[in-house]
């Protein structure tokens, strides 16, 4: 059994690595539960953006890139979202089409920045500070502080506006939400615009805290798909609280037992939860 | 259909001289890998293209047959043909331990299925990789010995994954003609009508579940020798399951060739994309040729080929009288039907608070009420669309209150919907003739379309009968239900508010229809609002009101109950 101090260390560095997950789950949580689409993409657009994050630090500070990203971002999410509309693709297609999409940001990646591994040096890199006994990294705190603003903003303004309730409107029934006066083109290409500056912001956390390769896109796919599930399609504060749990079941099981065993735990939960879940028998 | 199976076995037979032909290895290789993938994406089609279940977890079957073959060639000396039939047993049994529990939860299905098949790939591959199986290192073959069936090495590969390749294909196309494959088709459509139909459903998933895993792990065993060394990583990861689908979708997962159109097309596109000076390039031109073929051809190509040829309608029958409508036993005015204190809660909703009623053989019962009364319900719990919370419900001597849905079917019930729920994807026709193979009739499928194409001349709809459900408006898509409740030749026949949104007109057609299958015999369950049809069809009358019932016996007398007034009216304020 590890000392408590190890334990504590763990748990900690699960919340950080669960707030990324919760990051990346956000976007593909929100443009699967209110656009129908299972956007494989999401991830490619996020390594995109951490190649061109580490790109640009070589002349300007790497949080600055945000402003060149995010906009950026955001037109590809509308632009990507109009195509979709245009062919009226179905959610297991759009599975398809990001995947091709996928490999073609991958293609791009590989052509740019080559297969080898990047990494990006700042003046955040290193930096760390001491609570007590424990090692608190600046990148990932600083991802853990966007994805809990960015899932409590979102789940604000879902919540709370007009905005917000016409979005979901729009989702639970498309036709009749626009008979009540609600432009659902416009929501989508709207809300594809912010998933994809949201896998933006996830990329320069990435790139703040991860060594990059064009092969790593696929890495996080499965970790991320289960905490979008596990907290539930369309929302915003699910996905973190879900990112969490696996992020800090992953990181204590790698500590008390060992770093293999840990997918065990986090899929194990999630096959639990999908079959426990209340409602579930008829 | 003997001649595809002809086509498919010549075309086999053809393809196994090519060894002898001399060719450059590299043919027998890359020929290797297309056979490998058109069993694995073939394989995963039968379930997964055709019940619309998508399973993400194909690799942990394909990596089950993997281990089981490196495991059992080089720790137990087995032969390699030998650990085969071992590979696809154990996917096959990993299948349906995950089947028998993820199939009796309704709700995971669609993307909830997709990940906790994903989820349950990673569960095994941790467990290979941290227990004695791997153990980390991964597992080498070299001491296997290749069996010499070809001239070469390679020779050898190309014929036995070639022999596994169109027994799929075989397989697949058979179980697509056969009644496995209609009632997979109808689960993709609709799960619960196909159940309230007779299919049985959970059989039939369980069953595509295991041959499909079968062939993913013989598919795996071969694999695993021709790469020669197994690793973790690469086997249990999303490649798999990601290209299964990219291949099915892009080939058309309703076609039994689909998957194998698929695997062709991609497998020869990456080859000739990824290899050579424009690695880079071709893997981009791959992501494009996908999502272009995709947005232009969502149903894939053989969707798309099949769809251009459709409209070639085969000669119809010309007017024949319809079959009879009931099993020919009958005893009339004997109980057929005896609920007794029948109980149905919805999250504290008492929809039905201890219904008891009886149908008598021969009769035509109108069952009616204000709205949430629970007409639908009693509808619903009899035809084991919902399970009873408590009492029991008596059909011909047995208590069905428990029975699965297909079982009350093929024991002579039938229902209609009150919003008609057709099989979006099968023709008119094929929509009638899917319970006359499944329900009580218990029909082959030639003599169910011959049925079939009765009961829609019966129901007037035989000009359509080769049109989708898409295609009919409302009244049709009423009468089409009927056909269907109908094609079963049930004993006991549930109709829903068949009437409800048609006009006078229609009313009038439909009342004469249920007459017309009155005089063949049937005993008739209707749920109805249109008092005119009521007082024209019924013997007898029952009044729900809140889950109870409030009034029984003949129209006159049960209209006239000072409680039925107030139940539809409300108490006068005087």
């Amino acid at each position: 059994m590890p000392s408590s101090t190890l334990l504590a260390q763990s748990i900690l560095s699960g919340l950080f690595i669960g707030a990324l997950y919760g990051l990346l789950g956000l976007g593909l949580s929100l443009s699967w539960g209110l656009l129908r689409q299972i956007s494989l993409a999401h991830f490619a657009l996020a390594f995109l953006a951490a190649y061109l994050c580490y790109q640009l630090s070589h002349v300007m500070d790497p949080l600055a890139t945000l402003v060149i990203i995010v906009p950026l971002f955001a037109l590809i999410g509308v632009a990507i979202q109009w195509v979709f509309a245009r062919f009226r693709v179905s959610p297991f297609n759009s599975l398809l089409v990001t995947f091709g999409l996928t490999v073609i940001v991958e293609a791009i990646i590989q052509g740019i920045w080559t297969a080898d591994f990047r990494k990006l040096e700042s003046s955040y890199g290193a930096a760390k500070f001491k609570i007590g006994a424990l090692y608190v990294p600046v990148p990932e705190l600083m991802t853990l502080v966007a994805a809990l603003a960015l899932a409590f903003g979102v789940h604000a303004v879902l919540r709370h506006t007009d905005l917000g309730r016409a979005l979901r409107a729009t989702a639970e029934d498309g036709p009749i939400a626009a008979a009540f006066g609600m432009n659902q083109k416009a929501l989508a290409l709207g809300l594809a615009g912010l998933c994809a500056a949201f896998a933006g912001i996830a990329g320069v956390c990435i790139a703040l805290s991860y060594t990059l390769a064009p092969s790593q896109i696929y890495a996080w796919i499965g970790v991320v798909f289960a905490t979008v599930m596990l907290g539930g399609l369309g929302g915003a504060i699910g996905p973190l609280v879900a990112g969490f749990v696996i992020g800090v079941s992953e990181s204590v099981t790698m500590a008390v037992i060992s770093p293999a065993w840990a997918p065990l735990v986090s899929f194990s939960l999630l096959i639990l939860v999908l079959l426990l879940k209340p409602g579930s028998s008829r | 259909m003997k001649r595809t199976v002809a086509a498919i076995l010549l075309a086999g037979g053809a393809l196994a001289l090519l060894p002898w032909l001399r060719l450059p290895l590299f043919y027998e290789s890359f020929l290797y890998l297309v056979f490998h993938w058109i069993v694995l994406a073939t394989s995963w089609n039968i379930l997964s293209g055709y019940s619309g279940y998508f399973s993400f977890g194909h690799g942990a079957f394909f990596g089950a047959g993997m281990y089981t073959t490196a495991a059992l060639g080089t720790r137990l000396d087995w032969p390699f043909l030998a650990t085969l039939p071992v590979a696809a047993l154990i996917a096959a049994a990993m299948g349906v331990v995950l089947g028998a529990v993820i199939f009796r939860v309704k709700r995971v299905r669609g993307e909830l299925f997709a990940l906790a098949t994903l989820a349950f790939t990673f569960v095994v591959g941790t467990i290979v990789l941290n227990t004695p199986i791997d153990g980390g290192p991964g597992m080498s073959l070299a001491s296997v010995a290749v069996p010499k069936l070809g001239p070469s090495v390679p020779g050898t590969f190309y014929l036995i994954a070639l022999s596994l390749a169109v027994a799929t294909v075989l397989l697949a196309y058979l179980i697509a003609r056969a009644k496995l494959g209609t009632g997979l088709f109808a689960i993709h459509d609709d799960e619960d009508a196909a159940e309230v139909m007779g299919v049985p459903t959970f059989r039939y998933k369980l069953g595509a579940f295991a041959i499909s895993c079968a062939l993913a792990g013989a598919a795996g065993g071969i694999h695993a020798l021709f790469v020669s060394y197994v690793t973790v990583g690469e086997t249990f990861s999303i490649t798999v399951p990601l290209s299964v689908v990219l291949m099915s979708v892009l080939g058309g997962t309703r076609h039994w060739a689909g998957p194998a159109v698929g695997a062709t097309v991609i497998t020869a596109l990456l080859y000739a994309f990824t290899t050579g000076d424009h690695a880079l390039v071709g893997k981009a031109v791959f992501g494009g040729v996908l999502i272009v073929v995709i947005l232009f051809m969502p149903e894939g190509v053989l969707g798309f080929l099949v769809a251009r040829t459709r409209g070639r309608v085969e000669p119809m029958l010309g007017a024949v009288e319809p079959p009879r409508a009931t099993r020919a036993t009958r005893d009339i005015g004997h109980d057929m039907l005896v609920a007794r204190d029948v109980r149905k809660s919805f999250r504290g909703v008492q929809a039905l608070d201890g219904v008891s009623l009886t149908v008598r053989e021969g009769e035509i019962l109108a069952l009616l009420g204000p709205n949430g009364s629970g007409k639908s319900t009693f509808i619903n719990v009899v035809s084991g669309h919902y399970r009873a919370n408590g009492g029991s419900i008596r059909f011909a001597g047995q208590d069905i209150a428990d029975w699965d849905a297909h079982r009350i079917a093929r024991a002579g019930i039938a229902r209609t919907y009150q919003i008609p729920r057709p099989f979006a994807h099968l023709s008119v026709l094929a929509n009638v003739a899917l319970p006359a193979m499944f329900g009580a009739a218990a029909l082959d499928a030639r003599e169910a379309r011959r049925d079939a194409h009765r009961w829609l001349e019966f129901t007037g709809l035989a000009p359509y009968a080769h049109a989708l459900p898409t295609d009919l408006n409302l009244h049709q898509r009423k009468f089409l239900e009927l056909a269907r409740a109908l094609a079963s030749r049930p004993r006991l026949l549930l109709l829903d508010e068949v009437l409800s949104g048609l006009t006078p007109g229609e009313i009038n057609g439909a009342v004469e229809l249920i007459r017309a299958i009155r005089e063949q015999g049937a005993t008739i369950v209707f749920v109805e609002h249109v008092m005119r049809a009521v007082l024209a069809l019924s013997d007898r009358l029952v009044v729900l009101d809140h889950g109870v019932v409030l009034a029984e016996g003949a129209a006159t007398t049960v209209l006239s109950n000072p409680d039925v007034v107030t139940a539809f009216l409300g108490t006068a304020h005087a």
